[in-house]
């Protein structure tokens, strides 16, 4: 009988996860082509041909160092404001309501509209660089090879960070409320019982923010192809799935394609294991 | 708020203490609530820049411009970006592709999720570790095979169907239904059972009727995703008349703004449109969506 209620959910897994999932990787040790409905043609075994097609294209390891580069400078900055200011909301008397809806705004906003926004006030004549006068940079933000990957991290960050700030405040609102007290009877600032009670006491949902930050990280796709134009300047923020996209889907090589997502996967799984064992340690 | 009361006694008894005490404490509120606020003015601007920005007449992109001034206003931005996009049209597929797929998650999900509550059944254990796997594996991994499938093999691109399917199951909304039905006492089910109710009966007169919130809640969690949705509708629709309108404003954004008076007014004209009625659902329905939603979140 339960089989029976779940089995509608279970073969919408099946036939929308399980399997393209298992065809994706499939593809990726073939020679794919797309092909009209019906028409059947050879899709030869060619081992790790695809692999090594992808690992010796400079675009491909570029996207994948700009990745990296996006996660050093997204992940941390995640972390630290999310949990300062779900502490100091978990501790704010007034206004809580409006402070949290205010955090939450970004989110839910769509991104294609927030990211409008962003290019009107980072390009060269917008707010941002009118406020910096003389110290903004030159070519502006988005179209500056230095800037234009930071300036994508900065924006995630900002669109992501009510999530994890609400994902913090769940866990801080499990934290008992006598150990700030007792902490502080002890004659213990603010910064003291942060580091000895509130941080150790959160570990589980850093963890989970650190992964969650890192998926959403790994498979960046709107905001390199509309806020920088399609990856650009010059090809200095692409990332793997705009990549992936662009081999897959605008190219014609869903194989090459395919290979590229496995390779992320593989990179994703390592890197998020990598940092539980250091955001678990001690 | 219950927090908040909670938390009174330990300033009371911070207050009793002497005037320096007193004024440690004062600070102690202070200066998270002044990061708090500039906090919020960072969140919430862009926002409020996007909206102005929207209605003014000339671009102007100083301080002053960040303002509201009446003799800059006006709506033409509007008018001029529905000149190029047609914003009826791509309301009505932004609807259709959510509502759809806001009916499929509840359907599939209160199904399911009663089965995994209340039933015990071969391969329960293994369902609910697929439910949670889902959450992990992002949607960009199965897009080329995806579009492999429904656009090549089953010729789906460009239709509403092709749009929903990779969206019509939802694992948070399976977790949210499982939750609320685990609270519900087991006796509840059982008494029914002893008085002959089979199981879709149970689930039509019983549990449904019990989780209403659940679903209201579910359906809000849901809707942001398929609303804000822009890569999978923009893989599968080529033709304009079935684009949703975050697909629309992107290509707008991307090709068609260039040639009008105003190009930034008008594509912030389509993106107040795109993220305006979202925003607006979550400020309407905030309680719903904020405590659910983390607690799937944190306890998987």
């Amino acid at each position: 009988m339960g089989l029976l209620l779940a089995a509608p959910y279970a073969i919408f897994v099946a036939a929308v996860f399980v399997y393209p999932l298992g065809l994706g990787v499939w593809m990726s040790f073939h020679d794919f082509y797309f092909t009209a409905p019906g028409v059947d043609v050879a899709k030869p075994f060619v081992g790790l041909d695809n692999y090594a097609t992808v690992l010796s294209d400079p675009d491909v390891r570029a996207s994948f160092v700009h990745v990296a580069e996006f996660l050093v400078i997204n992940v941390p900055l995640t972390v630290i404001l999310s949990l300062l200011l779900a502490t100091a909301l978990n501790s704010a008397i007034h206004w809580r309501g409006f402070l949290r809806v205010s955090y939450y705004v970004p989110y839910i906003a769509a991104s294609v509209a927030m990211v409008t926004v962003w290019m009107f006030m980072f390009n060269s004549g917008g707010i941002v660089n009118q406020i910096l006068g003389p110290l903004a940079p030159d070519p502006a933000w988005l179209v500056n090879k230095a800037w234009a990957m930071p300036s994508i991290a900065l924006y995630v960050t900002w669109k992501q960070l009510g999530f994890f700030i609400l994902l913090f405040l769940a866990a801080l609102q499990n934290v008992p409320k006598e150990l700030n007290e007792a902490a502080s009877m002890d004659g213990a600032t603010r910064w003291q019982s942060f580091r000895a009670v509130t941080i150790p006491a959160v570990r589980p949902a850093t963890t989970l923010v650190v992964l969650l930050a890192i998926i959403t990280g790994a498979n960046l796709f709107t905001e390199p192809y509309l806020l920088t134009g399609g990856g650009g300047p010059n090809g200095a923020s692409t990332t793997p799935v705009f990549l992936l996209y662009q081999q897959g889907i605008q190219q014609g090589n869903p194989d090459i394609a395919s290979a590229i997502g496995v390779l992320l996967v593989v990179g994703v799984l390592l890197v998020t294991y990598v940092s539980r064992k250091i955001t678990e340690r001690d | 708020m219950t927090t908040t009361q909670k938390q009174s006694p330990a300033i009371l008894k911070n207050d009793a203490g002497s005037t320096s005490g007193k004024r440690r404490s004062r600070t102690r509120q202070l200066l998270p609530m002044a990061l708090l606020l500039v906090g919020a003015v960072g969140f919430l601007f862009p926002f409020y820049y996007m909206i102005v920005g929207a209605l003014q007449e000339k671009r102007d992109p100083t301080l002053a411009g960040a303002l509201p001034w009446p003799s800059n206003m006006t709506l033409s931005n509007f008018t001029d970006i529905n000149e190029s996009i047609d914003l009826g049209r791509s309301l009505l597929n932004s609807g259709i592709f959510t509502g759809a797929v806001v009916l499929c998650t509840l359907f599939f999900g209160v199904l399911a999720g009663y089965a995994l509550a209340t039933l015990s059944f071969r391969g329960r254990g293994l369902l609910f570790a697929v439910v949670l796997l889902l959450q992990a594996v992002p949607f960009q991994l199965l897009m080329v095979p995806l579009y492999v499938l429904l656009v090549r093999g089953f010729g789906l691109g460009d239709s509403y169907l092709g749009m929903i399917l990779p969206f019509a199951i939802n694992s948070v909304a399976v977790l949210i239904f499982r939750q609320f039905f685990l609270q519900v006492p087991r006796e509840m089910f059982d008494a029914a059972r002893i008085d002959g109710a089979g199981e879709f009966r149970i689930l039509r007169s019983i549990a449904v009727p019990l989780v209403k919130p659940a679903i209201l809640t579910a359906a809000l969690v849901t809707f942001i995703g398929p609303w804000n949705e822009f890569l999978w509708p923009f893989l599968i629709t080529k033709e304009q008349s079935l684009q949703p309108l975050a697909v629309a404003v992107a290509n707008f954004t991307q090709t068609g703004a260039a040639f009008h008076d105003n190009p930034f007014g008008a594509i912030l004209a389509g993106s107040t449109v795109l993220a305006v009625p979202a925003v607006v659902l979550f400020i309407v329905f905030q309680r719903h969506f904020t405590a659910t939603d983390a607690s799937t979140g944190v306890k998987g």
